[in-house]
């Protein structure tokens, strides 16, 4: 019916990908914002309770997995160029370093039960399990993502895969500091 | 009329209708008897009346749906339904487990037996033949719809509503686990009760509302399916995780507490998204479809159920807040506009659009029909305002100040009369649009001559 064409239809990539994406960055958005104001009911307990997270560990997970990023990027390249092996082995190496990710991830957790600590310990550690928890599972589905476009590679595939990669590396990148780092 | 299976749909439409007026009746009772606590209470009890209006709301609505599925999916598969004969079976089966239900709520039968007496728990307290019975009936309904979709033409209307039709029937086979811990009770009984009005009745209310805007707007296809699809994302993103919001303080896990906060908080996006959807599609599209009452009902459709679900909603998600309103009449309010703006209007949408086609009376003005709209949208919004202040003093009196609830009932019994006068109004809107539906007139309103001709 309208003649000119909808802004939506400029945007690159899948739409339903976007509406994804930014439904997610609300969700962790308020997740870190919530996280931020009740640090502030208190902050010494806040404090104390980050002392017990690995920060080295998850400084070497953000690098893990913005070098993942970085290959998935590369890949949707490569097989723009028509340079298809290539661009498969990135997207493989892409979800492999996710993997990475999650050995990391689950060595950590893994500590923290061995302490007894869990999400019902304070607030601090129920906003810690439920905001690295979640992306741990986002990170299980990029997995599954990537391998899945990695099979069936046409460019579309791949930039909608990438898509979702990217969001959930960027998410991370916003919860390390915050997590882990604030004092 | 394009294919004579359409007529199902009349069949399950009528039964609606009765069971509507069933329903507000009922409600209605329910309001005198907020006023005048003991009036029939060796008769009928409250919790019986309430549970007759609670009841039949949702049959009627179901039965709305159904009627709206057999009368859609011919025409968006382009092929007859499957078989005629099931469908009447299941309205038959459908109507004798209401019977069933009615009889053993109001004589109160078989009290306590397994299979035949009342289960006790809120909303699904049916009797377990009758579940059994819901369970057939549902899945006849299914392999009907599904085999006339599978062998036609698949839209994304049918497939969305496909997806909601199954995602209902199978969240209702939780109605037969019943653990003894009552925390753990609730838990799975919120799997039907939330993940029904806001998960998969929302798919439902989606794809029937795009069909609608389909036809009555000529937008094109395509745009209308863009938009449905962001809606239902935004719906399961938001809603099934928003089921946390039942389970604050229950005996789950504290974080419960935020994830029902947060993911709830945007169960607001597909109302509002619906809403948006309606409107620009009325001001993109330019077909000048003689049906005014279906849109009308449409637009009320999309704007009383963003108003209903999502900002009364949202007024008492929040775990802070719904510490103090929990069951207040708050919830009240939220609960009776909801239903009324997302899926009474809905089904009155649908039925008042397909009437006139399934009678072979188009083109059709409906101006009593829209009267009844006016009607029964102003009681329900006044009813639900007196409730939010009822609520609003209830909350402080008993929840702040901790007086005794039946010394705080006492003191918000203004609110109560005021609600049984806009109850009494919706009860006229519903005998109205009943007997505008019901009744043939003609009342065909020729275009005055200021207006635009038609293209």
């Amino acid at each position: 019916m309208s003649t000119q064409p909808s802004l939506l239809d400029e945007v690159p990539g899948e739409l339903m990908m976007w509406v994804l994406i930014v439904s997610e960055l609300l969700v962790f958005g308020a997740g870190l914002a919530v996280f931020l104001s009740v640090r502030l009911t208190d902050p010494t307990m806040f404090a104390e309770s980050q002392d017990y997270l690995h920060r080295t560990g998850a400084a070497l997970n953000t690098i893990v997995l913005v070098t993942s990023g970085f290959l998935a990027a590369r890949a949707l390249h490569w097989r723009e160029t028509a340079d298809r092996f290539k661009a498969r082995v990135a997207l493989i190496a892409a979800a492999a370093l996710g993997a990475v990710f999650l050995v990391i991830k689950g060595m950590e957790y893994a500590d923290k039960a061995a302490q007894g600590i869990g999400p019902e310990t304070n607030a601090f550690f129920t906003f810690y399990y439920l905001l690295t928890g979640f992306h741990a599972a986002h990170v299980v589905a990029g997995i599954v993502i990537l391998m899945l476009v990695a099979w069936k590679d046409e460019p579309r595939n791949i930039e909608t895969g990438a898509q979702f990669w990217h969001m959930v590396d960027l998410v991370w990148v916003l919860l390390f500091p915050v997590v882990y780092l604030l004092g | 009329m394009k294919y004579k299976s359409q007529k199902i749909a009349l069949v399950y439409f009528a039964v609606a209708m009765g069971l509507f007026a069933i329903q507000v009746l009922g409600g209605l009772l329910a309001g005198w008897i907020y006023v005048s606590p003991n009036f029939v209470s060796e008769l009928l009890p409250f919790n019986i009346v309430r549970m007759l209006h609670t009841n039949s709301l949702i049959v009627w609505l179901l039965l709305g749906f159904f009627g709206a599925a057999y009368f859609l999916i011919p025409e968006e598969s382009e092929r007859e339904i499957h078989s005629e004969k099931l469908a009447y079976l299941q309205l038959a089966i459908l109507v004798l487990g209401t019977l069933g239900v009615v009889v053993t709520y109001v004589f109160n039968l078989f009290e306590g037996h397994w299979l035949l007496g009342k289960e006790g728990r809120e909303f699904i307290e049916q009797p377990k033949w009758v579940k059994a019975g819901i369970v057939v009936a549902a899945l006849i309904f299914l392999y009907n719809v599904s085999m006339t979709v599978l062998q036609g033409k698949k839209t994304a209307i049918t497939n969305i509503l496909l997806l909601g039709l199954w995602g209902l029937a199978l969240l209702f086979l939780f109605a037969f686990y019943n653990p003894h811990n009552l925390a753990l009770d609730k838990m799975y009984w919120w799997y039907i009760v939330h993940l029904w009005v806001e998960g998969t009745w929302e798919l439902v209310m989606a794809s029937i509302l795009a069909y609608l805007m389909l036809k009555l707007t000529g937008v094109d296809r395509e745009v209308v399916e863009k938009w449905l699809y962001v809606i239902v994302a935004a719906a399961l993103f938001s809603g099934i995780l928003g089921t946390g919001h039942h389970y604050y303080y229950i005996g789950t896990p504290g974080y419960w507490q935020w994830i029902g906060s947060i993911f709830s908080s945007l169960e607001v996006v597909p109302f509002f998204a619906m809403m948006a959807f309606a409107f620009v599609m009325v001001w993109k599209g330019r077909r000048d479809h003689p049906n005014k009452a279906a849109l009308l009902w449409s637009l009320g459709c999309g704007t009383l159920a963003f108003f209903g679900a999502g900002v009364w909603g949202f007024l008492h998600t929040l775990h802070g807040v719904n510490y103090y309103t929990h069951g207040t009449q708050i919830t009240a309010a939220h609960g009776h506009l909801a239903f009324y703006g997302a899926y009474v209007c809905l089904n009155l949408a649908i039925i008042s659009y397909a009437l006139p086609v399934l009678r072979n009376r188009d083109p059709y003005n409906q101006v009593l029909n829209m009267v009844s709209f006016w009607m029964m949208t102003s009681g329900m919004v006044f009813m639900t305002f007196v409730l939010t202040f009822a609520g609003t003093v209830q909350t402080h009196m008993q929840r702040v100040l901790g007086e005794y609830f039946m010394d705080v009932q006492d003191s918000v019994a203004i609110f109560y009369w005021m609600r049984f006068g806009a109850g009494a109004v919706v009860v006229l809107g519903a005998i109205l649009f009943i007997y505008a539906m019901a009744v043939p007139r003609k009342e065909i309103i020729e275009a005055g001559s200021a207006e635009t001709p038609a293209e």
